[in-house]
């Protein structure tokens, strides 16, 4: 999945004050598994998911998976 | 799903049956389909349609006795279409001189077709494409020498020739002058697979011995597969009909015998799906009545039509259809088809093992209303098939998981702490009676039912208990019967407890759970038993009076003592009302079914298409219609605030939400402990106390998201989770995901409240790095 990261590499994260960084994630559903880019915190991980990825590309995928 | 049940739903469903014309027509040209062409001014179509169905269109469009006109249902309001004189217009502006194509067929046979009549050219036309090597024996001179004799007044030579230019013009080998006398038939018999005989009328005794012949001498021929009692040799046309065989019969009988030789030559079975051969009765319904009469046109130039007067006869055509549920239904509207395909579409969904279930939303989208089984000729209910469709995904754990559980989580909350409450009326041990208000109206007014609940009391004897949760509709209408059945046997044990006493309960759909429980509870609606109780005092300050529209819950549709009820207390409150079409035959208000939870679009359609009906402000007796109709802009009061009076225009009342109609549960439960019972509940105050603008509150709704999913984000955040600052305007981002959804809410803490300015939620579950 091509992620537009939106405004995420802007945001800090709030306990190790450190901006976000584009980093490989899994994120999963119904059993199935996807790499995908996404802002990271690179310290403790903490994953920011963009509101127009959950509402579209994701959210399409996530219908998908349930129609299997 | 189960099979038997699935065709016999199908079946009921006579959408796809042919119209009564093209039923009747023994050769079943589609008249339907071509006076649409017609109408639209498409005749090079209009005539594809109707050569489909006839090999010699110029000449049958002169010479048919047309039985379709004899059948059209036009004529019930006006006069039949004038189908013949339009399959000759068709002919006129739309012939297309097309040479004849051939197929290929996996067996290539040789077939003798005796005589050169309507009949046996019929034969040879269809055998010559479907690939065969085919001559035709003539004892004339000329290819269809009867109809030559008839004369220029009656059929014109060059109408003839119009039909016969392809026929010479193929690789069909014609025999003219031929005589094929008993000797030669024999010896075809060497040279060719098969034999049509259709040498027109007469009786044949020379035929005696060779095929088994009748008392009029002809042979004996099957009226199915025109077979004769030699199997290579099939007979038909005007030696079958004798003189009074119009030349539509024999149409008939040469592409039925063709389609007989062609199956012989593949070795294919000649009796297999030969239903509906021949002219028949359709049982396709057909409303009439909703047509304004209209008369025939009359031909314009001569005795025919000229082009403009044509199309305008064909656009009499009705079209006949029934589709009575679909034009009531914009749920079964939306997906652009009928029933019958519906059912056949659901059930090969439910059949799918591996790959893409593509109707599950669709399953999930009807109401369950029952309007289209009220409304069907044969009460084909969509309904039942989408409610068994949807237990069957539950049960192959094919239920996708985002349609229902909003609703199941809304319901659960009914069923738990903070609403469900059982007690007798304050100050006594027994119940005679138990009210049940229902899980929406309490979320929607929560302080009617204080009222009415007092009004109960004071008004029957022996008491009256309260007993607060959800019947469980939700969970039935999400195919979890386990839910459903686990939630009623809880009520009920509650009522069994109560030695059992009558129900009482202020929701249809309620009523109808109880009700269709085994060994059901006495059970009664709340507006028939306030119709035999009587009304409380009427409050001071009255509603504004108008004249109401009543909309009837889908869920009220076969319980006609609820709806007299209803108009009955409207009179005694002296409120002017009307109705919306007749009584049990209206739509749902949007909610039923969960549609409203999988297909938001299709249930604000059917909301929207109802509310359209009348300009009146419309009157419910069910809360979730009267909120449906608030939501999408309706004026719409609530039986109760007639009943009960209210300080502002009740019409204007808006829909509370999700989110408060969970607050005003609680906060119902609260308030009946405390000032009936006098018992003290600990106060959750709901914590951080939220801010949030109206347009993000319609925005954190619609994607299904509470304010209690905030505060819990919320709240996580603030206790030290992770989360996130935007640097440029300071607002903080966080995510918790308290079971299988993430919500992600924006907010600031402003002056010790919590500001909101977005949410929005996935399933997806993040993970580590791969
Ligand atoms: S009303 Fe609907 S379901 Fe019933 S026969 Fe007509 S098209 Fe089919
Ligand atoms: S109204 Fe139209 S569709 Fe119906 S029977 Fe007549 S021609 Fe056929
Ligand atoms: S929404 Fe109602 S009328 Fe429409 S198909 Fe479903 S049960 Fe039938
Ligand atoms: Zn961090």
């Amino acid at each position: 999945m091509k992620i537009d990261p939106g405004n995420g590499l802007k945001l800090l994260c709030a306990q190790c004050r450190l901006p976000l960084v584009s980093a490989p994630v899994t994120v999963r559903y119904l059993g199935q598994a996807f790499p995908v880019e996404l802002p990271r915190c690179p310290q403790c991980g903490y994953t920011y998911v963009p509101e127009d990825l959950a509402t579209g590309k994701m959210l399409q995928v996530e219908q998908a998976l349930e129609d299997k | 799903m189960d099979g038997t049940r699935v065709r016999e739903w199908e079946a009921r469903c006579v959408e796809e049956q042919a119209p009564a014309c093209a039923a009747s027509c023994p050769v079943h040209v589609d008249a339907r389909a071509m006076l649409a062409h017609l109408a639209q001014g498409r005749f090079r179509q209009a005539y594809e349609v109707y050569a489909r169905a006839i090999p010699l269109p110029s000449i049958i469009s002169h010479l048919c006795h047309h039985p379709c006109e004899s059948a059209c249902l036009r004529a019930q309001a006006g006069d039949p279409l004038r189908i013949h004189l339009l399959e000759r217009a068709c002919v006129a502006f739309g012939r297309t001189d097309i040479p004849l194509r051939t197929q290929r067929p996996s067996k290539r046979g040789r077939v003798a077709i005796v005589g050169a009549g309507i009949s046996g050219l019929t034969a040879a036309i269809d055998l010559y494409t479907k690939g065969h090597d085919v001559t035709v024996f003539e004892a004339a001179a000329a290819l269809l020498p009867r109809l030559c004799l008839l004369g220029e007044q009656t059929l014109p030579a060059a109408v003839i020739e119009a039909d016969l230019a392809r026929v010479r013009e193929s690789r069909m080998a014609l025999r003219l002058s031929e005589t094929v006398d008993l000797a030669r038939l024999d010896g075809l018999l060497a040279d060719f697979d098969a034999i049509y005989l259709a040498p027109g009328n007469g009786s044949r005794p020379d035929l005696a011995g060779w095929l088994d012949l009748d008392d009029k001498q002809r042979p004996i021929v099957d009226p199915l597969t025109f077979a004769t009692s030699h199997p290579a040799v099939f007979a038909g046309g005007r030696l079958r009909h004798g003189d009074d065989g119009a030349p539509i019969l024999s149409v008939h009988d040469g592409r039925y015998a063709a389609l007989s030789i062609d199956r012989a030559l593949q070795g294919a079975s000649l009796t297999a799906n030969r239903d509906n051969q021949g002219a028949y009765a359709s049982r396709l319904y057909v409303d009439t009545s909703r047509h304004p009469a209209a008369p025939a046109l009359p031909p314009d130039i001569g005795d025919a039509y000229g082009a403009e007067q044509a199309q305008k006869e064909a656009a009499r055509c009705f079209p006949c259809h029934c589709l009575e549920c679909v034009r009531v239904c914009p749920y079964l509207e939306h997906y652009g088809s009928h029933p019958k395909r519906y059912i056949r579409e659901i059930y090969n969904n439910d059949s799918i093992v591996m790959g893409q279930h593509k109707s599950n939303r669709m399953v999930d989208s009807c109401m369950l209303c029952g309007l289209c089984a009220a409304v069907c000729p044969n009460q084909v209910s969509m309904a039942d098939v989408c409610l068994e469709a949807r237990q069957s995904m539950v049960d192959k754990g094919k239920m996708p998981p985002s349609h229902h559980e909003f609703a199941l989580r809304d319901m659960a909350f009914s069923q738990g702490e903070a609403f469900a409450l059982l007690r007798h009326q304050p100050g006594r041990r027994q119940s005679r009676y138990l009210f049940f208000p229902g899980c929406q109206l309490s979320a929607s007014a929560p302080q009617h039912v204080l009222q009415i609940y007092a009004h109960l009391c004071a008004t029957l004897e022996g008491g009256v208990g309260l007993m607060l949760g959800c019947c469980g509709a939700p969970a039935r209408w999400a195919g979890r019967e386990d839910l459903f059945a686990a939630n009623l046997e809880n009520l009920r044990a509650q009522w069994a407890s109560f030695d059992q006493p009558r129900l009482i309960t202020a929701c249809s759909t309620c009523l109808r759970a109880f009700k269709d429980l085994d060994a059901a509870p006495a059970v009664e609606s709340l507006w028939t038993v306030l119709e035999r109780e009587g009304l409380p005092p009427r409050a001071a300050s009255a509603p504004p009076v108008s004249d109401y529209a009543i909309h009837d819950p889908c869920t009220a549709r076969q319980e006609t003592a609820v709806q007299d009820s209803v108009r009955r207390l409207l009179d005694r409150l002296g409120v002017a009302h009307h109705e919306l079409g007749a009584p049990g035959l209206g739509t749902c208000c949007g909610f039923g079914g969960l549609a409203s939870f999988v297909n938001p679009e299709v249930a604000d359609k059917v909301v929207d298409r109802r509310a359209d009906e009348d300009p009146a402000d419309y009157l419910a007796y069910c809360a979730m219609c009267r909120d449906n109709f608030a939501r999408r802009g309706k004026r719409a009061v609530h039986l109760l605030d007639l009943i009960f009076g209210a300080a502002a225009d009740p019409a204007e009342r808006a829909d509370p939400g999700f989110s408060r109609r969970q607050e005003n549960r609680a906060r119902l439960k609260t308030e009946l402990l405390r000032d009936l019972w006098q018992e003290a509940t600990p106060t959750r105050a709901a914590r951080p106390d939220l801010s949030i603008a109206d347009d993000v509150r319609a925005d954190l709704e619609r994607k299904w998201i509470l304010e209690e999913d905030v505060r819990q984000v919320v709240r996580h955040a603030e206790n030290g989770g992770a989360r996130l600052i935007d640097p440029d305007s300071g607002h903080v981002i966080a995510s918790y995901r308290p079971a299988a959804i993430t919500y992600w809410v924006e907010y600031a803490i402003e002056d010790g409240r919590c500001v909101v300015y977005r949410g929005y939620s996935h399933r997806m579950e993040v993970g580590d790095t791969p």
